[in-house]
C-alpha cells in the first residue's frame, strides 16, 4: 500500500492526465449506448454523492436531505428551460445558486442542532421540497411532472445523445473535484474539518463555527442543485416521485460505502451501487435485500468505507505516512 | 502595578443548578506572568478557565482581557482577541496531520475565503505561505518538526499535548491558558515542558497554567492562585503558598501538617 502511495504521489499529474484521457475517449470506442447511459448515471451520482460528502464527510454534519437540493436544481432547470428557453449552461449556475439559497435557509435552524436532530430536520426539509413539487402545479406540473425538457445546446448542437451527456457529466464531475479539492486544501476546508473533529476546540481557535457550518451546507447544496439541472434533460421527464427521501438515503449509502471524508470514496460508492443496481436487475425487488446485506456487511467489516479514512492516498491529501516510524521513535523516547 | 492586567476576573461565579462550581473569584494576571492555578480535584479550576475563554457564561461577575470586557463574548471572538488555550482532556483534530492542526491555529491571522481558495488568488497564496511558515516555525521550536505529516491521533500522549500547545501558539496569543499541560507526561517530558514554558515566557508570552504537579508549579510560576470548593483560598508567590496554613489544610486535611501526612502514608 505504501508503495502505491509513493508511486501515486510521484507521478500524480501523469496518472491523472492518463485517467482523464481514457475517460475522454471512451464514447468513441463504440460501446453500446446503454452502457454509456450507465456511465452517465455513475458520474451523475458520483457528483451528487460528492456534494453530500462535502457536508457529511468534511464538516461532520449529518445531512439526509440531499434529494431536496437535487430536486430544486432539477425543477429549476426543467421549468425555466421549458417555459422560457433559458440556456442550459446558465441554468446550471441558476439552479445551483437557488439550491444554495434554500440550503442557507435550511442551515439556519440546524445551526443549533447536531447529530440525529440535524439529520431529522434535513430529512424534513427534503420532504417538504418534494411535497411542494408535487402540489405546486403551475410551475412543477404537479403529479404530472414536466415532460419533454429541452436538450442542452452547445454552439448550435442539440445534445440529445447519451454520448453528449457523458461529456456534460464528466465535465461537471471533474469541475466538482477540482474546485472541492482546492477548497478543502485552504483555510475554509481546514475550518470545516476542524468542526468535524472537535467543535469546541475549533471555536477556541477562532473558527466561526456557525458561519462555516452554514457555508458548508450551502456548498453541498449548490453542487446538488447543479447536478439536478443536468439530470432533468438527461432523463427528459421529471416528477416528484424521483426525489423521494429514498434517493437521499441511496446517495448517503454511496458516500458511506465509498468512504466518507475522501474525494474518491463517493465516486467509487456511486459506481458500485449503480453497477449493482443494474447487474442485479433480474432479481427484481430482491436486489434491495442484497443491497441491504451488503451495507450491513460493510458497516461490520469496513466501517470507514472502501477507500478508508482520510489517511488514504485517495483522500486527496498528500499525507506521507510516517506513523510507524514516529510511533517507534515516541516509544523509544518514553522508554528512556 | 498601574498597567492594565492582561486578564482580570472580577467576582465571577458559576452555578450549575445548586452546585456552586466557582464562587466569587477575583484574579489579575499581569503581563509577563506565569500564573499558576492549583487546587484539589473538583475545585473549579477548569470551570474557571472555561469562563475565561467563553465556553461557559459566568453566572455573575465580569472578565476583562487587556481592559476589554469579554464576559459575554463567544469563544471564537475571544480567540480573535488573542487568548489561546489547551484542554485538560486533549481535544486535538485527531484525523488531521500535525501540520494541519497547527495551521488551523492560524485561522484568525488569515483571511482566505472560498472564492480565494477556488481561484488561488494572491490572498490565498499569501495566507498559505504565512500559515505554513508560521506552523513550521512553531513545530520546530517545540520539537515536533519530524512529525509534521503524522496524523495527530497517532502520536504518543505527551506529544499530543505538545501539538495542542503548538496549535494555541499559532494564534499569536497575548495570553496562553494551559489546562494541565503535564498530565500524562513522564518526568523527563515534564522537565522539558517546563523549560519550554519558561522559554515562551522569556519571549514575552503571558501564561496561565492549571497543574497538579507541584514541582512543576513551584518551579515555573511567579504567582499562584489556590482554589478550593470553588472559592479562592489564597494568592501569592510560590513561597507564600507553600507556607500558607489554609493551603496545607486543603491538601492534607485539618490537624495534620504536611510532613506528618507523608509519614502517615508511609
Amino acid at each position: 500500500m505504501q508503495k502505491i502511495k509513493d508511486f501515486y504521489n510521484k507521478y500524480k499529474v501523469i496518472i491523472l492526465l492518463v485517467l482523464f484521457v481514457i475517460m475522454a475517449v471512451i464514447p468513441f470506442l463504440g460501446i453500446e449506448t446503454l452502457y454509456i447511459r450507465y456511465m452517465c448515471n455513475i458520474m451523475m451520482y458520483a457528483t451528487l454523492a460528492g456534494s453530500l460528502n462535502a457536508i457529511n464527510g468534511y464538516s461532520g454534519q449529518m445531512c439526509l436531505g440531499q434529494a431536496g437540493f437535487f430536486a430544486i436544481g432539477a425543477y429549476t432547470g426543467a421549468a425555466l428551460s421549458k417555459n422560457f428557453g433559458v440556456s442550459f449552461w446558465l441554468l446550471l449556475l441558476v439552479g445551483g445558486l437557488l439550491a444554495m439559497l434554500i440550503g442557507f435557509l435550511v442551515s439556519l435552524p440546524t445551526l443549533r442542532l447536531s447529530g440525529i436532530y440535524l439529520s431529522i430536520t434535513t430529512l424534513g426539509a427534503s420532504e417538504i421540497i418534494r411535497i411542494i413539487a408535487q402540489t405546486w402545479t403551475p410551475v412543477t406540473g404537479g403529479t404530472m411532472g414536466i415532460k419533454q425538457i429541452p436538450y442542452p445546446e452547445f454552439f448550435g448542437l442539440d445534445m440529445f445523445r447519451p454520448q453528449y451527456y457523458y461529456y456534460i457529466f464528466l465535465f461537471l464531475l471533474v469541475l466538482f473535484l477540482f474546485v472541492t479539492n482546492r477548497v478543502l486544501k485552504s483555510r475554509v476546508g481546514r475550518a470545516w474539518m476542524s468542526i468535524r473533529e472537535d467543535q469546541i476546540a475549533a471555536k477556541s481557535l477562532g473558527v466561526e463555527t456557525s458561519f462555516y457550518k452554514s457555508t458548508n451546507f450551502m456548498y453541498g447544496a449548490f453542487w446538488a442543485g447543479v447536478i439536478g439541472v443536468a439530470y432533468a434533460p438527461f432523463v427528459n421527464f421529471i416528477d416528484s416521485t424521483q426525489f423521494t427521501t429514498d434517493v437521499g438515503f441511496n446517495v448517503l449509502a454511496m458516500v458511506v460505502l465509498g468512504g466518507q471524508g475522501t474525494l474518491v470514496g463517493p465516486i467509487l460508492g456511486a459506481a458500485v451501487v449503480t453497477i449493482l443496481t443494474e447487474a442485479l436487475r433480474f432479481l427484481e425487488s430482491w436486489r434491495y435485500v442484497i443491497y441491504a446485506l451488503l451495507l450491513i456487511a460493510m458497516m461490520w467489516g469496513r466501517p470507514q468505507g472502501l477507500v478508508g479514512a482520510s489517511k488514504s492516498m485517495l483522500a486527496g491529501g498528500k499525507i506521507k505516512v510516517k506513523e510507524d516510524k514516529a510511533k517507534a521513535k515516541a516509544e523509544g523516547g518514553s522508554a528512556k | 502595578m498601574s498597567q492594565v492586567p492582561v486578564l482580570e476576573a472580577k467576582g465571577i461565579c458559576k452555578y450549575f443548578g445548586g452546585l456552586k462550581a466557582v464562587e466569587n473569584v477575583d484574579m489579575q494576571i499581569q503581563k509577563g506572568d506565569v500564573f499558576g492555578i492549583i487546587g484539589p480535584n473538583g475545585a473549579g479550576k477548569t470551570t474557571f478557565f472555561n469562563m475565561c475563554t467563553g465556553i461557559y457564561a459566568p453566572t455573575k461577575g465580569e472578565i476583562f482581557l487587556q481592559g476589554e470586557n469579554i464576559t459575554k463574548m463567544t469563544p471564537d471572538k475571544i480567540a480573535r482577541k488573542k487568548m489561546a488555550r489547551t484542554f485538560q482532556n486533549l481535544q486535538l483534530f485527531k484525523f488531521m496531520s500535525v501540520l494541519d492542526n497547527v495551521k488551523i491555529g492560524c485561522h484568525t491571522q488569515t483571511k482566505t475565503n472560498m472564492a480565494d481558495a477556488i481561484l488561488h488568488t494572491k490572498r490565498y497564496k499569501r495566507d498559505e505561505k504565512y500559515a505554513v511558515e508560521k506552523s513550521l516555525e512553531i513545530l520546530e521550536s517545540i520539537g515536533l518538526i519530524d512529525y509534521k505529516d503524522t496524523m495527530a491521533g497517532n502520536l504518543a500522549y505527551g506529544m499530543q499535548r505538545k501539538v495542542e500547545i503548538a496549535r494555541a501558539l499559532a494564534l499569536d496569543p497575548v495570553i496562553l491558558l494551559l489546562d494541565e499541560p503535564a498530565a500524562g507526561m513522564n518526568a523527563n517530558e515534564t522537565d522539558s515542558l517546563r523549560e519550554f514554558i519558561l522559554m515562551l515566557n522569556e519571549k514575552g508570552y503571558t501564561i496561565a497554567v492549571i497543574e497538579h504537579d507541584m514541582k512543576f508549579i513551584m518551579n515555573s510560576c511567579n504567582r499562584i492562585l489556590v482554589l478550593n470548593f470553588g472559592q479562592k483560598l489564597c494568592e501569592g508567590t510560590p513561597d507564600e503558598i507553600k507556607s500558607n496554613k489554609d493551603v496545607q489544610e486543603a491538601y492534607f486535611g485539618k490537624g495534620i501538617v504536611a510532613g506528618e501526612a507523608v509519614k502517615v502514608n508511609g
